[in-house]
């Protein structure tokens, strides 16, 4: 089912990504051209895999929805995952943090190795897995009862967790969703009085308060506008050399514009599997290539 | 023309004809509630006095003295009810919210939709079975756990129908932080939800403060001031009855005045139920 998987060659000899991601100190300028290295096709090195999903099968009741997903994601990249709807593609990314089974009636087979240690064996706590695997949904959702500044503190006050610097944390991360300028002169105000593009930027800042690994995304864009999609975009660049980013989203111009990698799903299936380049150019799969060419989907 | 003409007028007419209809109604619907409110008003303020709020009632024949006892035993019974049936009932509530499917549930729900409909003459004698028999005696708390009975149905329900309008995306939201269930319940969903909630109590402990039914064979009566939860209370409905019952004019005056303070207090409950909702949804 799976192809062959491309890696570029300045990906060979990258060190494990596992641990903490670095200090929040970097966000350093990008040129706005992304050079991204097209290689040819050879398998992702072992060390360079953050999360390895293997035969990964999810139902609803008894439909099944993902049938059989082999797909290893490497570290602090960003990897997307395209696809009509109904094919799967957010289903995918809920059983990487094991929300899928949040809903009632759902159940999910197979393995996701995080660092090499499945998810889904028996002695993982979800609760635990979600601080180091973070998401943002598709629609933003700051908690109506809370402050911004309470917002990018929530996770670790819901938990139960000290904050030893809360301050320096909240500025930290808003700057890092590039949010603080806007509103570092209001953050007693409350979180849902920001608009939609500033609510999801610090949905973003709540999920990297938390320092997770990494970064699932459930079409963060798909309920703002150009404008706001583009800074999250944006945002998305800078955060790719600390985190590891899986998204999930409708629009493929946008999988272009952020992800390394590509996978297009399709009725639950993984159709193919490469550099986003090499997906978008020269498809190996007449049903990919179909899709991307707009003639389904 | 002229067709789309008689058209345009026939229409204005049924608009003009429902729209009066609709007024008319609401001033019908609030006919009782002002007549007793002017009634209540213009009978019992001339009874109002510091007296009234500070003194016990005095001996049969004498005039003056007040309701103290009974206000302080009101007060008494409805702190009391509701530190029994608001945690009970918002636990329930959180219940029915959270494990909706289970058989339990269903049954739990069914439980309060029939227990809001019992007459509260029954929850008293259910109290009084349950809690007078098996002390010996009349006691504030006996009529306590029958208010608490009477209001629990409603803030169960209150509670269930409010946690499921808070957005599924939020807990979710809470549960992809790596929060716990009952954390992100209690924090995050019961939290969104609590200015409804706290609305829905303020109108069950409203409708509690009037019962007067139940507390009859409960808290009973008592002529001094309240010596404990485990004796017989005096509280403003069952003085009312006493006094409105008795042949003396100025214990008729005093039930007038002491319905006036008995509606105020429901108002000031309501009122300061919608301030807070209108509080907490402007925002801060």
């Amino acid at each position: 089912m799976t192809t062959e998987m491309a890696v570029p060659p300045n990906l060979i000899g990258v060190s494990g990504v596992a641990g903490a991601p670095e200090a929040a100190d970097e966000p350093s300028v990008r040129p706005a051209t992304q050079v991204r290295a097209r290689g040819d096709a050879q398998t992702l090195p072992d060390d360079s895999i953050k999360i390895r999903v293997e035969d990964l099968r999810a139902y609803f009741g008894a439909s099944e929805v993902l049938r059989g997903i082999t797909l290893p994601i490497p570290g602090k990249q960003v990897t997307a995952i395209i696809g009509p709807s109904g094919c799967g593609k957010s289903t995918f990314i809920r059983c990487l943090n094991r929300m899928h089974e949040v809903t009632p009636g759902t159940r999910v087979e197979g393995k996701v190795l995080l660092d090499g240690l499945d998810v889904y064996r028996d002695d993982i706590d979800p609760v635990r897995l979600r601080r180091r695997v973070g998401m943002v949904f598709q629609k933003p959702n700051p908690f109506p009862t809370m402050t911004i500044r309470e917002n990018v503190l929530a996770g670790m006050r819901l938990n139960g967790l000290k904050v030893s610097a809360p301050d320096e944390l909240v500025e930290q991360a808003l700057r890092r969703v590039a949010l603080w300028e806007e509103v570092k002169d209001g953050l007693n105000r409350s979180g849902t009085s920001l608009s939609g593009g500033q609510q999801q930027r610090l949905c973003i800042a709540r999920a990297i308060a938390m320092e997770p690994e990494v970064l699932l995304m459930d079409e963060p864009c798909s309920a703002l506008d150009p404008i706001a999609t583009a800074r999250v975009e944006e945002l998305i660049h800078e955060l790719r050399d600390a985190y590891t980013i899986v998204i999930v989203t409708h629009n493929m111009q946008q999988a272009g514009r952020v992800a390394d990698r590509t996978a297009f799903f399709y009725m639950g299936h993984l159709v193919e599997y490469d550099l986003t380049d090499v997906i978008f150019t020269k498809p190996k799969e007449r049903r990919t290539e179909d899709y991307i060419t707009g003639r389904f989907g | 023309m002229s067709d789309s003409d008689g058209l345009y007028r026939r229409r204005h007419a049924t608009d003009t004809f429902f729209r009066a209809a609709c007024m008319v109604a609401v001033a019908l619907a609030l006919i009782p509630l002002v007549s007793v409110l002017y009634y209540t008003a213009a009978r019992g303020i001339g009874g109002i006095d510091l007296d009234f709020f500070t003194e016990l009632p005095k001996p049969v024949g004498e005039t003056g003295g007040g309701m103290g006892n009974a206000i302080d035993g009101t007060l008494r019974l409805i702190g009391m009810s509701c530190a029994i049936g608001i945690p009970v009932g918002v636990l329930a509530g959180v219940f029915l919210a959270e494990f909706p499917g289970t058989r339990f549930a269903t049954l739990v729900r069914f439980s309060a939709d029939v227990m809001s409909g019992i007459p509260s003459i029954t929850v008293g004698i259910f109290a009084y079975s349950v809690v007078v028999l098996k002390m010996g005696r009349f006691s504030a708390i006996a009529g306590s756990v029958a208010l608490a009975v009477i209001m629990l149905p409603t803030v169960t329900r209150t509670t269930e129908e409010l946690l499921k309008l808070v957005p599924a995306m939020l807990r979710e939201a809470a549960l992809g932080l790596g929060v716990s269930k009952w954390r992100a319940t209690v924090h995050v969903v019961l939290r969104t939800a609590a200015p409804g909630i706290a609305t829905g109590v303020m109108l069950a402990v409203a409708r509690v403060g009037g019962e007067t039914a139940p507390l009859l064979f409960t808290a009973f009566n008592n002529r001094f001031w309240a010596d404990g939860m485990d004796q017989p209370v005096a509280s403003l409905p069952v003085q009312i009855y006493t006094y409105a019952v008795s042949p003396f004019e100025d214990w008729h005056r005093q039930a007038w005045a002491a319905a006036l303070v008995l509606v105020t207090l429901v108002l000031l409950l309501n009122v300061t139920a919608k301030l807070l909702v209108r509080h907490r949804v402007s925002g801060r």
